[in-house]
């Protein structure tokens, strides 16, 4: 039997970060736990560890398959993709997912492209090029075995993709597009128009309806997974809703996939769909899978501002409109509410160009984002008043207008400006767009080994719900290609070492694990019900997502992050208390459904602030204003932090466990970048 | 605004439905269609009545998971999905009548929530091409002309909301059906299957009880994707070459 300890880290005598942190400003909030590695990634030269890993994982006997089954949790790109491959290969697949078709799952959402070393453009493109951008992409927070197999496995991506029928964009000559993506210096990204996540997904969907027909997967829409039942050690099946009837059921299999997606819908308004949610993951986690670095958040500086109180959603707009746009808001906050078109040249405060005059408007996404906070913060945003600050900057298209012509803007960001003016109403081409930055994507989430293996035995994590691939903050048109590598080429590869085990010994019905498990979410469901409460479920929500916003999100401090936990838990407190959740628990009920996930992201929610708290230094997308350079810039501490936070439940009145990963860099040297 | 919602309300499948009339108040221009129903929603768990279960999931017009009959059109009165109609869309004072997605072959679940499984199971049986992980060749291989290539593309935009189904008289799939014959079919990869899968599809199809197209084209006209009407020329086009070659 797979041991537990296997991941706790030998003494390295050359590095030991524990005793190295000078700050500890999350100490009275956790535990300190015992350092973890990888322990499943080989040694070597870099470029072959996959193939070495790949050969020496075992292979389950092919006529055994039959009879080893695999629960697969979430059908976007991570979850499709594994659910069809290892049906494909033969194990028996139950492939769940909350919406009403395997087809809606939020990767359907993606706009910009997928990533792939082909170098079809022959512009110096490699394995290891994008292996490098990565890592230092996300500023050196990432390991580099995962991230060089990554690089690796892109190239496979696009072939299989095309041969689906994946509709990506060509050439007149009939071979695959390319453009470049987020700053990079080569063409890697492939495309199809502005719906590549879209055109991925599809083809995702239909090898995994394929396999339904086969018999090798059998899919259960409408399902919510609401616990994780673990058995000696093992994860071994999970209790999940039925959405439409309300009946809990027990599913039982040799392994069980997480690919439930990440939790940005902690700060209530994200870019994420509205039924996003950290549930599968939060219940693992409190069942013993630790979660991976849960401050780290990706904030997208183009998305539409908020409206007004009702606002339930944000909606990205592609950043390649910063190429064009000029970003402002006004000098003197008085002028925030004029007609823009009212306001002259020297009254403006184009704060990008000025603070950061060598790459302008083109600044990374966190800088764009923390500035267009400021400039809020400082009274000079623009937009309407909501909770009396107004959240908006202008990007400003009239200049390229004048420069390049309407019709060169129309074509380049055409479908951008309808979709802006669908949902607000004003004419782009007229008055200058108001933009805000909005919770994107997180890298955080739950700790997993080389093999994508969490720290329980038979629980494998792929895709956003994972932490492996993207450090501190992940490259545009990485999350797709990272969905996939996990779902159509990892896993399959990884997990036939756990299933050569197999099968298990069968679980009881009755066994005390699976009964006190049921009894919990019973108990949970029956708690909400019969509570007497006053507020709506999207209240707290709304206001829980306000504190994560206000201290856990673009800019991060010691004080407002205590502040923060504090304020979590009196309203976690009045949540239980006081929570309103009408109708029956018999049927179709949303305001049921959301209370759970609501709750959960109560406890991630603080827990995210913990880790936040603990990292005294600013990495990729998480800014501690307390460690910045003179130029307001991220100051990362590598002699302290160079390591992954895996932190362990440590119950429902104890404080988590700190587990570090030491994270070494072999091949890339680590450095400090700078945009000014 | 001030508005009058005449609302379709269903406690479950098996139980018969009725619209009910519900005053909202103070509705922004700027609030989408849906967020004007969580205001609702609101007010209801407020007054301690049950909200209205409807579905929605992006909310940024792409996962096809929304869908409302608004005055009697499927998403209302722009081209586009329901969660992407903002309520500029109407004025203050209006009634609003909301049903959900009228079909045989959607059986309402709840309220305004309906089953479109059947969507799945016509796909499983062959809106697919058979290629297993790890057995493509390289994506160079085989050149796609961007012509077949863009019309491939148009298809594969559909999302799968039903709307073509419930704008139908007929209750007619036709065009979600045309749309992935069409997808596939413009694609050399998709050769292999064609026609095995025009006619597996077709008679999944049927029987789920989806109604025939009769050419109204109310369908298209309804589509938040502008899917066109061709596609289902394509669908009759292939399926009548499947039958020459003996199927």
């Amino acid at each position: 039997m797979t041991d537990m300890n296997d991941i706790f880290a030998t003494p390295q005598p050359s590095r030991d970060s524990s005793s190295e942190q000078e700050s500890d400003d999350a100490a009275g909030y956790y535990m300190p736990g015992d350092p973890i590695q990888d322990t499943k990634a080989p040694g070597g030269p870099i470029d072959e560890r996959w193939n070495t890993r790949q050969f020496e994982a075992r292979i389950a006997n092919p006529a055994n398959r039959r009879r080893l089954s695999v629960i697969v949790v979430g059908t976007g790109l991570a979850g499709a993709s594994a659910a069809a491959t290892l049906g494909e290969a033969g194990y028996v697949v139950k492939s769940f997912c909350y919406q009403d078709s395997p087809r809606r799952a939020h990767s359907i959402a993606a706009q910009g492209g997928i990533n792939a070393a082909k170098n079809y453009k022959g512009d110096g493109d490699s394995v290891y090029r994008l292996f490098y951008d990565t890592i230092k992409g996300g500023d050196y927070r990432s390991r580099e075995s995962n991230v060089y197999r990554l690089a690796q496995v892109s190239v496979n991506i696009i072939d299989q993709c095309v041969a689906q029928g994946v509709p990506f964009a060509r050439e007149y000559g009939g071979l695959l597009d390319n453009r470049s993506f987020g700053g990079v210096q080569v063409s890697r990204t492939f495309y199809a128009r502005g719906q590549t996540g879209q055109q991925l997904l599809i083809g995702a969907y239909q090898a995994l309806e394929r396999q339904v027909a086969a018999g090798t997967v059998k899919t259960y829409t409408r399902h919510e997974m609401v616990e994780l039942i673990v058995v000696d050690g093992r994860a071994r099946g999970i209790i999940v809703r039925d959405m439409v009837t309300g009946e809990l059921e027990t599913y039982f299999a040799d392994v069980v996939v997480l690919a439930s997606g990440g939790y940005g819908n902690v700060f209530f308004l994200s870019t994420n769909a509205m039924g996003c949610n950290v549930t599968a993951t939060w219940r693992a986690h409190r069942k013993g899978a630790f979660m991976a670095n849960p401050c780290y958040t990706q904030i997208h500086p183009t998305c539409i501002p908020v409206s007004g109180p009702h606002q339930s959603k944000l909606t990205l707009m592609s950043e390649s409109l910063r190429n064009d746009g000029r970003i402002w808001v006004p000098k003197d906050a008085k002028d925030a509410d004029k007609n823009p078109n009212d306001i002259p040249e020297e009254d403006r405060d184009y704060y990008l160009e000025r603070i950061y005059p060598s790459f302008g408007n083109l600044v990374p996404r966190d800088i764009a984002s923390r500035q267009a906070k400021n400039m809020c913060d400082e009274g000079r945003g623009v937009g309407p008043e909501v909770d009396g600050v107004r959240r908006g900057v202008y990007l400003d298209f009239a200049e390229a207008i004048g420069r390049l012509g309407r019709k060169a803007i129309e074509d380049k960001y055409g479908n951008l400006f309808d979709m802006y003016a669908q949902i607000t109403g004003e004419d782009p081409y007229e008055v200058p767009m108001r933009i805000y930055p909005a919770v994107h994507y997180v890298m955080g989430g739950l700790w997993v080994d080389y093999d994508l293996q969490s720290s329980i035995p038979g629980l494998f994590v792929t895709g956003e719900a994972n932490f492996s691939d993207h450090g501190a903050n992940r490259l545009g048109a990485s999350a797709l290609m990272q969905g996939l590598a996990d779902g159509y080429f990892v896993l399959s590869n990884t997990i036939r070492d756990y299933l050569a085990d197999g099968p298990f010994e069968k679980v009881a019905e009755n066994d005390p694990a699976v009964v006190e498990a049921q009894q919990a979410v019973q108990a949970r469901i029956d708690h909400f019900m019969t509570n007497k409460g006053t507020r709506s479920v999207d209240s707290y929500h709304r206001e829980l997502g306000n504190i994560m916003w206000e201290y856990c999100g673009m800019e991060r401090t010691e004080e407002g992050l205590k502040k923060a936990i504090d304020l979590i838990r009196s309203l976690s407190d009045d949540f239980w208390r006081n929570v309103k959740v009408l109708g029956s628990p018999d049927g179709l009920n949303q305001s049921l459904e959301r209370a759970g996930r609501v709750a959960d992201f109560f406890e991630l929610g603080e827990l995210m602030c913990i880790d936040a708290l603990n990292r005294r230094e600013s990495c990729g997308g998480h800014f501690r204003a307390e460690s910045q350079t003179e130029e307001g810039e991220a100051l990362r501490h590598d002699d302290q932090f160079a390591y992954v936070a895996a932190w362990e439940w440590g119950g429902q009145d104890g404080k988590p466990i700190l587990h570090k990963e030491n994270l070494t860099y072999e091949f890339v040297e680590m450095k400090q970048r700078s945009y000014k | 605004m001030r508005l009058t919602l005449k609302i379709w309300r269903q406690p479950d499948a098996a139980t018969a439905g009725a619209i009910h009339t519900y005053e909202v108040d103070e509705i922004s221009e700027d609030m989408s269609f849906l967020e004007m129903l969580d205001v609702l929603n609101e007010q209801l768990n407020s007054e301690g009545e049950e909200p209205i279960a409807f579905d929605s999931d992006c909310r940024e017009g792409i996962c096809g998971m929304c869908g409302l009959m608004i005055n009697g059109e499927a998403h209302g009165p722009q081209v586009t999905t329901t969660c992407q109609l903002h309520m500029r869309s109407f004025h203050d004072g209006e009634t609003i009548t909301v049903e959900p997605w009228r079909a045989d072959a959607f059986p309402v679940l709840k309220d305004l929530v309906v089953d479109r499984g059947a969507f799945d199971r016509i796909i499983q049986q062959g809106g697919y091409i058979s290629v297993n992980t790890g057995a493509a060749p390289d994506a160079h291989a085989t050149p796609v002309p961007k012509d077949n290539a863009d019309r491939a593309f148009d298809a594969a935009t559909c999302i799968g909301c039903g709307a073509c189904v419930a704008s139908c008289p007929n209750g007619s799939a036709s065009l979600f059906v045309g749309a992935k014959i069409t997808h596939l079919g413009e694609l050399p990869q998709g050769q292999a299957e064609r026609d095995s899968r025009v006619v597996n599809m077709v008679a999944q199809h049927d029987h789920e009880g989806f109604g025939g197209c009769t050419n109204i084209g109310e369908c298209t006209a309804a589509c938040p994707k502008g899917i066109p009407l061709d596609v289902i020329s394509q669908l009759n086009r292939d399926m009548l070459t499947a039958i020459k070659h003996g199927h």
